[in-house]
């Protein structure tokens, strides 16, 4: 059983998201953490960039295979997680937490799964 | 991100077995137990990792690891003719193996090609034990039995009847020892690819059974692989995990399996060997022995796979970028050869990679780029295996 916790949404690329205001964080959910195995590379995008609901912005990488990041949303990286590309295992540790990936200030509200609808998404 | 199920899988077998059923190894319930994660490995469901790829990886470089590969395929060959047989349908003389050996050998096709790589026990004089890859199985199978014609051997595929525990890493040999159930005769005396017998007794005080124990591997350490009857191959993993967990044994999935076997500049079929793929190219030519007269094979041997073949190297890279199977590899603008298995290794802490590579690039010290996904990463073609233990 992996962790979804229920105040935060979801996408079908197994990624969370927690949105303050308009500004939206993002990392992936435990259930990919796990499927990925220990996590030895991240690559992000800059600070800056404008992305695009669906378009590939980063790579996660574990020691056996790789992981596409996807923007969940429509906006601007407003910051990305540098401790996590210094230390990637965090994405295994406290996907949730500290292993956060991005935060995106989102142009409109995105619609997204609920954890409800994740849960069902991967059959837990 | 990208759906982890279906990302790139080097420890994937890469023809899937169309397993409308899966296979379940006679350890599967240990593995529940231990709370794995499971891979289909050629339609056997087998574990990937129990806690961490990595710390499993560390366990076999530092102590020991427990590894459950009882899907590999267990063959007897039996008759009096049986060396002179395997001769014929291996690339190896293996009417030279003194009983209580094993040696790393080759299955050929006509066309020289790899069918698979086996490790061949000589059990006694009229009988030998040929394992092979999972994957490979019926191919195996096959080609053996078809190549019996006059030789008046028979086949056993005891796969079904044999489980395989590898007992891998520098600690290994004092886990075999402090199994107070396990006994096996002078194991400090036994050499790397020799066999003896051991002997088993459950837990109830079941009467003893033998194992066959032997002094092989696929991770460049040190360590024993026991083949048993699989009606007590659990009770063995448990006893063996419980003598070995203070000595650092920590059991281990095919995730570190895989990394292990790429630092020490092992092959995997499906990766650096296949049909398409003559020996000499991924650095086997050893294994065969041209001067016998006649093996199926031999002809196209001789002939050669031709000067332009592509060659298997070692690349090493910095960073933490790692090629993967399927990747090209560049010199300037032009594709000089692809990836056969990739990772950031665990023990070295930078990106290794195996790649079959036109001749003209393949001397130590070329540098060549590695196309990943896009991005251009230098590499340095280095020799193999990018790590040794000490002796």
């Amino acid at each position: 059983m992996s962790a979804v916790p229920a105040d935060l949404q979801y996408t079908a690329e197994h990624e969370w998201v927690r949105l303050e205001g308009d500004v939206a964080t993002v990392g992936i959910t435990q259930y990919a953490a796990d499927a990925l195995g220990d996590v030895v590379y991240v690559d992000l995008p800059k600070v800056g960039a404008a992305v695009t609901s669906g378009s590939i912005v980063g790579e996660v990488e574990s020691t056996k295979s790789v992981g596409e990041l996807y923007a969940p949303l429509n906006g601007e990286v407003v910051e990305a997680n540098d401790a996590v590309v210094d230390a990637p295992e965090t994405i295994n540790s406290d996907p949730y937490g500290d292993g956060w990936l991005l935060k995106v200030r989102v142009a409109e509200t995105p619609a997204l799964l609920s954890a409800d609808e994740y849960r069902a998404l991967i059959g837990e | 991100m990208s759906d982890p199920r279906t990302a790139s899988d080097p420890t994937s077998a890469s023809d899937p077995a169309p397993a409308v059923t899966p296979r379940f190894s006679p350890l599967h319930e240990q593995h529940v137990a231990l709370g794995a994660s499971f891979t289909d490995f050629a339609g056997w469901q087998m574990p990937v990792r129990y806690t961490s790829d990595l710390a499993e990886h560390h366990a076999v470089r530092t102590a020991a690891g427990l590894f459950d590969i009882s899907h590999m395929a267990e063959i007897s060959i039996l008759g009096e003719a049986a060396g002179a047989f395997l001769d014929e349908a291996l690339a190896g003389r293996l009417s030279a193996l003194a009983v209580g050996k094993a040696k790393y050998s080759l299955i050929l096709d006509e066309r020289g090609g790899i069918i698979d790589d086996l490790i061949v026990y000589r059990i006694t004089d009229h009988e030998f034990l040929v394992v092979a890859n999972a994957s490979n199985r019926d191919a195996v199978v096959a080609a053996l039995t078809a190549r019996t014609a006059d030789h008046g051997v028979a086949i056993d595929d005891r796969t079904d009847a044999t489980a395989l525990i590898a007992v891998q890493g520098p600690a290994a040999r004092e886990v075999l020892e402090a199994t107070p159930q396990f006994l096996a005769p002078e194991l400090d005396e036994l050499k790397y690819y020799a066999w003896t017998t051991g002997t088993f007794t459950g837990p109830e005080g079941d009467d003893s059974i033998e194992v066959l124990v032997a002094r092989t591997g696929y991770t460049g350490e040190d360590g024993f692989e026991l083949y048993l009857d699989v009606a007590h191959a659990a009770a063995l993993w448990r006893a063996l995990l419980a003598a070995g967990e203070p000595l650092g044994l920590q059991p281990c999935g095919l995730a570190s399996r895989d990394t292990l076997r790429l630092e020490a500049g092992m092959p995997l079929y499906g990766h650096e060997l296949g049909t398409s793929i003559q020996p000499v190219q991924a650095g086997l030519g050893r294994v065969v022995v041209t001067a016998k007269q006649s093996f199926v094979g031999k002809a196209a041997i001789e002939a050669g796979p031709g000067e332009s073949a592509r060659v298997l190297v070692g690349l090493a890279a910095e960073g933490r970028r790692a090629a993967r199977a399927g990747y090209a590899v560049m010199s300037g603008d032009e594709v000089v050869g692809e990836i056969t298995s990739g990772a950031l290794s665990p023990t070295l802490g930078h990106p290794i990679a195996m790649a079959f590579v036109d001749p003209a690039h393949a001397e130590p010290g070329t540098t060549l780029d590695l196309d990943v996904r896009g991005s251009r990463i230098p590499a340095t073609v280095v020799p193999l295996p990018f790590y040794k233990k000490e002796a």
